[in-house]
């Protein structure tokens, strides 16, 4: 047993260097699937865990095939669910791939940047629906609405767009983007306070629906503040926006003996940026979970009743929950406007509110590591495995008609993913305990 | 400004009718099904997408076959009521009863696969769509024996034969429902479950069955809605369904949500109310504020009236239970 996996994970190895591509990598898979699985001691797992990140970093520089990247993710995710492995493996070689082999792999193939980007960018949001649906267990369907505030926050201020309805010298230089990260910390969680003030009062599934129609609201807003005042510039939204001036961290990088041209620079940058707010977003979440709020949002997600007669005040701790999440996406929105340089209401309906929640699902509502996970499978079966399998169809099986663009099926995908999870395992892939005792109590 | 308001008026409260039976058609789905379950049940709003898009294949197939447009429409309500019954009836019996048997105690998990099955729906849609006609963008086509029209009151309402073949067929649907709770023995059984599943199942009532049926019922209804909203309005997509299925929860809460008297009141008013704000809105901001913020309007009557009247205007309150 032993020898099989780690004859397999240095097959893998040889594979990488020699033949690198799809093929390659889908071996890897395999590999690690045996490494997880099988019932191996833990230092020979970590040693295979080792083997195989050096692998999937080889396979993915030479060859720049994103399926090497899943591996990586699995990597982590068997980091931090795997019992046994010591925890300083854990972090050298989780800090290994994501500051090592993902920006290696950058390089090769600089769309890996970007599928890192909008990884990171959606599990910190999908981190911050966490507090709100998996710990507070309060539905919210237009958790959109908020993204769309903190872009727009620093889209109208980052552009010329503010010119339309205030005097002053605009658009701001890129360095306000810091500042603003803050602004829009207040402005969504001052939007969540004004939506959760009503929606909050009601029963848990009419907040779905309030939620709902208030995404919606967001989204008719953006669409149509280009009357009588241009706020929003309406459906062609806002462009170009500022992003922050970065020469400290090329000369920073420079020093380090990097060298940086001019797409992956900015790529370099807002990826690590993106890494730094999830390591804020999880510090507040992981302390959030042990605080006297966290314990609230548990206890009324388990039952209100019982919570508000041990005395935790209803209203005031929901709002709390809604308004951190909102926060979380705020920041998150701020950052996708620089990135983006360009921001729409296309990017904030009801679908997006929903993939978020198809994120938290799939990894488990109230689970850190699960949102994470759940962000980084949607995002690549999103971005990256549907646009291949288009591109399949579209080049071998021309008969089928063009409207049938398995791209565009993102709806169907992401049900069938809700709906598959409801009734399978509603507790999700890398289940929170309590919230496992209480799915399966029944 | 007062002048262009009252003569606007007639044509205002009468399209506002037509908007309103549809609305109350599709809120007597949402209402019968949060009655016998508690769920609000999204994927409604695609059951009624779905009679939409069947009566649009039906004109399309059918309209050079059949001369009469009145027997097509009604070929079409047939086709449209049972194909989106039947998905009403598939939908209960492979998503949410699965979830019952395992008797899950909480909540969010059948609302959010109610919102997984509306995203599969409206995709399987598309793409059955999309492998037959290579398109989804569809167009309902037009039938001369329903376009004809009449102006009313001295040219004050101008109104389209298809109109009044709506409100007549809601009309009659919604007695016939009345009638089908009220007096039959299926209505009585489909109010025992509602008012108490456990103690049903004890007087010898299968509530898996009347579940299916109430199912079957409220789909059906959808579709017709669907047909004659596709009559009505011409432009038809997978994701049509969406905002009239909010807005029609909206009407069955506005109601009180499982009272079926309430949901047809419920649809007539929020068809008023739309179609008024959707009308007066520019003339009343000269233009800066359009039609585009009716669906604001709609949304801000739900919160408004969850705030100030939860049981809605003919529900009564129910004490939440430990």
């Amino acid at each position: 047993m032993s020898a099989l996996s780690l004859l397999l994970s240095l097959a893998y190895l040889g594979l990488a260097f020699l033949a690198p591509g799809a093929l390659a990598n889908l071996f890897g898979l395999g590999a690690l699937a045996a490494a997880a699985f099988l019932r191996l001691s833990p230092n020979l797992r970590t040693l295979n865990l080792a083997l195989l990140t050096l692998a999937f970093t080889v396979g993915l520089v030479r060859s720049g095939n994103t399926l090497g990247l899943i591996g990586l993710v699995g990597i982590l995710v068997a980091l931090t669910t795997l019992p046994r492995v010591p925890t300083w493996i854990r972090a050298a070689l989780g800090l290994a791939i994501l500051l090592i082999s993902v920006p290696l792999a950058g390089f090769a193939n600089t769309f890996v940047f970007e599928l890192g980007i909008q990884i990171g960018i959606y599990a910190a949001m999908a981190l911050g629906l966490n507090v709100v649906v998996g710990m507070a267990g309060l539905l919210d369907l237009g958790y959109a609405a908020f993204f769309a505030v903190g872009a727009y926050t620093w889209a109208i201020f980052g552009s010329q767009q503010a010119k339309n309805f205030m005097a002053g010298n605009f658009p701001l230089p890129g360095e306000y983007i810091y500042p603003f990260m803050l602004i829009a910390i207040a402005t969504t969680a001052l939007t969540g306070l004004l939506i959760g003030l009503p929606a909050l009062r009601l029963r848990g599934d009419y907040l779905a629906i309030v939620t709902l129609g208030l995404g919606e609201v967001v989204r008719i807003l953006a669409n149509n503040l280009d009357h009588p005042i241009n706020f929003t510039n309406g459906p062609q939204g806002i462009t170009p926006i500022q992003r922050p001036p970065i020469d400290w961290f090329r000369e920073l990088m420079a020093a380090m003996g990097v060298r940086l041209d001019q797409t992956t620079d900015y790529q370099l940058f807002f990826y690590l940026l993106v890494l730094l707010m999830i390591g804020l977003v999880v510090l507040v979440n992981v302390n959030l979970a042990n605080s006297r709020f966290g314990r609230a949002w548990v206890a009324i997600r388990e039952d209100e009743i019982a919570a508000r007669s041990m005395g935790i005040p209803l209203l005031p701790t929901k709002l709390l929950a809604f308004m951190t999440g909102a926060a979380f996406s705020g920041v998150m929105g701020v950052i996708f406007a620089a990135q983006r340089t360009f921001v729409s209401p296309e990017s904030f309906t009801l679908l997006a509110s929903i993939t978020i929640l198809g994120m938290v699902i799939l990894g488990g509502m109230g689970s850190i590591p699960g949102a994470i996970l759940g962000a980084a499978a949607l995002t690549i079966l999103n971005l990256d495995v549907l646009k291949t399998f288009s591109e399949f169809v579209r080049t071998s099986l021309p008969q089928i008609p063009s409207q049938v663009d398995p791209a565009k099926y993102e709806r169907l995908v992401f049900g069938l993913i809700l709906v598959l999870m409801m009734i399978f395992r509603p507790e999700g892939l890398i289940p929170e305990k309590r919230h496992k005792a209480e799915m399966e109590e029944a | 400004m007062l002048e262009q308001i009252l003569a606007l008026l007639p044509q205002v409260i009468f399209d506002g009718f037509v908007l309103g039976f549809v609305y109350a058609m599709v809120a007597l789905g949402y209402t019968m099904v949060y009655g016998v379950l508690e769920l609000i049940n999204f994927a409604h709003s695609e059951i009624f997408m779905i009679g939409a898009v069947v009566g649009v294949e039906v004109f399309r197939y059918l309209a050079p076959h059949v001369g009469n447009g009145f027997l097509l429409l009604l070929l079409a309500l047939l086709l449209g009521g049972a194909i989106a019954g039947l998905t009403a009836i598939l939908v209960e019996r492979f998503a949410y009863r699965p979830l019952r048997k395992r008797g899950t105690t909480n909540r969010l998990v059948p609302l959010i696969t109610a919102i997984g099955v509306s995203f599969i729906l409206q995709d399987l849609v598309r793409l059955i769509e999309g492998l037959w006609h290579n398109e989804f963008f569809l167009r309902m086509r037009t039938v001369e024996d329903l376009e004809g029209s009449v102006s009313l009151f001295g040219g004050a309402i101008f109104a389209q034969t298809k109109s009044f073949v709506l409100m007549g067929v809601s009309i009659l649907m919604l007695l016939g429902l009345t009638y089908l709770v009220n007096r039959t023995k299926l209505g009585v059984a489909i109010r025992a479950v509602a008012q108490d599943l456990s103690t049903a199942s004890l007087m010898g009532i299968d509530p898996d069955r009347i579940i299916s049926r109430t199912f079957l019922i409220g789909g059906s209804l959808g579709g017709v809605a669907g047909v004659l909203f596709a009559l009505q309005y011409t432009t038809i997509t997978p994701y049509v369904g969406f905002l009239p299925g909010l807005k029609a929860f909206t009407a069955a809460v506005l109601g009180g949500i499982g009272n079926i008297p309430g949901a047809m009141l419920g649809g007539l008013v929020l068809g008023q109310l739309e179609n008024f704000f959707g009308t007066y809105l520019p003339i009343l901001t000269n233009g800066n504020f359009g039609t585009e913020y009716k669906d604001v309007v709609a949304f801000l009557i739900l919160i408004l009236i969850l705030l100030l009247r939860p049981q809605g205007l003919l529900g009564q309150v129910v004490k939440e239970k430990v």
